[in-house]
């Protein structure tokens, strides 16, 4: 396990996710340090996605959906109950699996969207901000001739970085990833991948791939999820080349999953 | 071949053929009362026509001037009140409608949609004539409101459940409150189907007359007080087709015209509305 | 005491994570509110009409229902004729209007060429879009005529025997509405046969052409019957519109308070003696008489439509089928 340190942002503590009394993901707990990558991988059906979406609160949104135990941002409860899961939300981005622009806004007013929520940032700063967004996703050089066109007009890569451009325009603490290239090309991939390590300098990244090679090009932290449970967390370098269980070792050699 | 065989695609031919002359016979009329507009309505059509208001009866010369002006106030009336209601409504039944209230505003809404016209008349009637002591445009839209809201909610739902989930998961996980999302990007991306519905809703009141029979009532001169009786285009194509003068038959086909010129207007705005959006399909 | 502060006692949320989103109640709120305007509005019609039509139902019964007497002078009203009237014409006009619109939605859906099918649709839809009064002021003007000159004289050629075609033709009469109503109703029942018709499962074409069938055959024997309540709920939803057409019923059929067999006879409706007497209705009885007829209207329509919308349901779960068309 990552060592816990004063920087740690995020973490999660005996976390169970349900869907009515089913349950998706059980007793997880997690350290995610700042400022690094940790990939969540395991099969399909692990519960790696609903995992990732308790730590923004997006899992209460499904109908029937429930959590125990604690999700810590900065050490306090999200699912606490003076909190607000908007405003969680609001420090915690999130890319989807498709990229999901707004298609009945500009390129900027996307980038933009999430900055005026309050609207309270006056304009000239909410320029600032875009451009800066994009600048971090690696989009602004493609399109800053056409900022106040269609989003919709953009390739996937290209419509994938803007919505990570989105996500990271209000400077959230954590950005979550989840499968963020499964609908893209090779090299939209490969740029998205290129952009963790760029984003990370900045952000606290949560990244689930089913894709063991990504995990290893991208993570600096892997926790294997099957089933639901927990299987082994640590260092990707580590679980990669000796993973302490065999159950990991056969999934990483491709025995299953 | 067999004998048998022949006759099988003989009967399939055959059949054909009376599907595709029943479909053609079902179309028929509509080009013959298009044609009939045309022929009989356009030459009474003229300056005039636009700019006065009709002639003492028997005489000749009027025009329709008030009708046309009274059509839009009233129209335009019924979906001031209307439209917030309607698009409000189909918001609820598509963002909260998954519990039984929403179960049982929807079947107001289809029974409200069978409802005759004339029965949403009476309903006017009694509610603002009757205490109000005379008739009057404002009634006359209130009944054209009642008949547009079951209809909007209706296609206002439908199009704002078209808008696919991941839009409002992408909304959320932004951070926006869910009455943001669902304004600024659910309802947003749903609002050339929400004009389209809410475009037809009043194509389809423009051309109401039942409602209005004992509401707006009608009236000779032109006017755009609420307050009062007021003419519209139905009305007074009820009122002359009727009546006894050739003039005002002349003058029946000509209102014709133009109100079914307004319907089809508004019908393909609302096509190219939808069109616009979503190109090929 | 000091308090230590411990790893398991959490820190209390920062502001910048309270809860202080207000917007979410008050929209839910404002929707909510606008959506109970329907059933509100329904309620208070429905009040309305039966409160005021009591004076009629007091005084007259369940005779009204049956009493053909329609006497303002004397205060003795009975609806039968109109009650007859509108359940003939309305019968009528499906009668004429089903095969049409069942020709229409099956040759759209199964026998088109594909580039005809958008066009063809769109003019049904038209139909629907013509406003009342000018299917009124049409039927006035040529529909009658038309019939007067070539449609009645050989009808009665060779139907004048039976009590259906007796009488002399004049114009205005439950023929006449009765095919008025029948253009009307077609785009309704046409267009929701047609979506029914194409919520049948693929596979039962494919079955049945896989079996040698013709494509008329597969259309016959496995998409119609497959379709069947749906096709009678889209029938059905025609015939409500029907029984609560007014104005183009109003201006041809005749308006006469009587009960005759032969369609060539002129006839009355409920909706048109509403839309003809109601703001002549002097007395309070003659209004609430008025009341009640629409009262009767308003049942009759709505059990109609609900009977109609479960068959269609039963066919198309869930899917808002036909609500575009209605």
């Amino acid at each position: 396990m990552a060592p816990v340190d004063a920087t740690l942002l995020l973490a999660t503590d005996r976390l169970t996710a349900l869907f009515h009394r089913h349950a998706a993901v059980k007793e997880v707990s997690l350290l995610f340090p700042s400022n690094t990558v940790t990939a969540i991988i395991g099969p399909s059906g692990c519960g790696k996605s609903t995992l990732l979406r308790c730590l923004n609160r997006m899992h209460e949104l499904s109908d029937g959906a429930w959590v125990t135990g604690k999700v810590l941002l900065e050490g306090v409860d999200i699912y606490g109950g003076e909190v607000d899961a908007v405003q969680v939300r609001r420090r915690v981005g999130m890319v989807f699996q498709r990229p999901t622009p707004f298609p009945t806004m500009s390129i900027f007013d996307n980038v933009a969207a999430g900055l005026r929520v309050d609207g309270r940032l006056p304009t000239s700063q909410v320029a600032t901000a875009v451009e800066r967004a994009l600048q971090q996703a690696a989009l602004w050089d493609e399109v800053k001739d056409r900022l106040h066109t269609s989003a919709v007009a953009l390739s996937g890569g290209q419509q994938q970085r803007l919505c990570i451009a989105r996500a990271v325009a209000p400077q959230p603490d954590v950005l979550l990833l989840d499968e963020p290239t499964a609908s893209l090309d090779p090299a939209g991939t490969q740029r998205i991948e290129e952009l963790c390590h760029e984003l990370k300098r900045r952000y606290t990244i949560v990244i689930v791939t089913h894709n063991m090679q990504q995990a290893a090009r991208v993570s600096d932290y892997t926790a294997f999820l099957y089933l639901g449970q927990l299987i082994e967390a640590g260092r990707t370098r580590d679980l990669f080349t000796k993973p302490r269980l065999e159950q990991t070792e056969a999934y990483l050699t491709g025995r299953f999953g | 071949m067999t004998v048998r065989a022949l006759r099988r695609r003989a009967v399939s031919a055959l059949m054909t053929g009376l599907v595709a002359g029943l479909c053609l016979l079902a179309v028929l009329p509509l080009l013959f009362i298009l044609g009939d507009l045309v022929a009989k309505g356009a030459s009474s059509i003229d300056w005039h026509f636009f700019t006065r208001s009709p002639a003492p009866a028997g005489e000749s010369g009027g025009g329709v001037a008030n009708a046309i002006a009274g059509t839009g106030v009233i129209v335009g009336l019924a979906g001031l009140i209307g439209l917030p209601v309607g698009i409000g409504a189909g918001i609820f039944l598509a963002e909260y409608g998954a519990g039984r209230l929403g179960f049982f505003v929807r079947f107001v809404a289809d029974v409200m949609n069978g409802t005759p016209s004339i029965v949403v008349g009476i309903f006017a009637w009694t509610f603002i004539v009757k205490p109000v002591g005379h008739f009057s445009a404002l009634a006359g839209a209130v009944a054209l409101a009642v008949l547009m809201v079951p209809m909007i909610a209706r296609t206002s739902e439908e199009m704002v459940r078209l808008v696919p989930h991941s839009l409002r998961e992408a909304a959320l996980a932004l951070g926006y409150p869910r009455w943001r999302t669902s304004l600024r990007v659910v309802v947003r991306s749903a609002l050339s189907g929400i004009v389209t519905g809410s475009l037809v809703a009043i194509a389809r009141v423009a051309g109401e007359t039942a409602p209005l029979l004992f509401t707006a009532l009608g009236n000779l001169n032109f006017t755009t007080d609420v307050s009062q009786p007021m003419q519209t285009l139905s009305l007074q194509i009820y009122v002359y087709a009727t009546g006894p003068f050739d003039e005002w038959h002349r003058l029946a086909w000509a209102a014709a015209l133009v109100l079914m010129g307004l319907v089809l207007v508004l019908a393909l705005f609302a096509r190219w509305v939808t069109r616009e959006r979503y190109g090929a399909r | 005491m000091t308090s230590a502060t411990t790893e398991s006692v959490a820190p209390p949320a920062p502001a910048s994570l309270r809860r202080r989103n207000r917007g979410d109640p008050l929209y839910r709120g404002v929707v909510t509110a606008l959506a109970l305007a329907l059933p509100l509005l329904l309620l208070v019609l429905v009040a309305e009409l039966a409160v005021n039509a009591r004076p009629a139902m007091r005084r007259f019964g369940w005779g009204f229902l049956t009493s053909s007497t329609w006497d303002p002078v004397a205060e003795v009203y009975g609806a039968a004729p109109m009650i007859f009237g509108t359940l003939v014409s309305s019968l009528l006009a499906l009668v004429i209007a089903v095969p049409l619109a069942l020709g229409v939605a099956i040759f759209l859906t199964e026998f088109a060429p594909r580039w005809t099918r958008k066009p063809v649709a769109f003019l049904v839809e038209l139909l629907a879009a013509v406003p009342s009064v000018v299917y009124g002021l049409w039927g006035i003007f040529v529909l009658i005529p038309f019939l007067r000159t070539y449609a009645v004289p050989p009808l009665k050629a060779a139907l004048g025997w039976t009590p259906l075609f007796q009488g002399v033709f004049y114009g205005n009469s439950m023929l006449a509405g009765g095919i008025i109503l029948a253009i009307m109703i077609v785009p309704y029942i046409a267009a929701v046969s047609r979506e029914v018709i194409l919520a049948v499962p693929a596979s039962q074409r494919e079955a049945a052409l896989g079996l040698g069938a013709t494509r008329w055959e597969a259309v016959w024997s496995a998409v119609l019957p497959y379709g069947r309540p749906g096709i009678i709920g889209a029938v059905m939803l025609g015939l409500g519109r029907a029984l609560g057409e007014t104005m183009a019923v109003t201006m041809v059929i005749g308006n006469r308070h009587d009960i005759g067999l032969s369609v060539l006879q002129p006839g009355y409706t409920m909706a048109a003696a509403i839309a003809n007497e109601f703001s002549e209705a002097t007395t309070d009885l003659y209004l609430s008489a008025l009341f009640e007829v629409g009262l009767i209207l308003f049942v009759i329509t709505v059990a109609v439509n609900a009977l109609a919308r479960l068959l269609v349901w039963r066919v198309a779960r869930g899917a808002a089928i036909g609500s575009k068309a209605l």
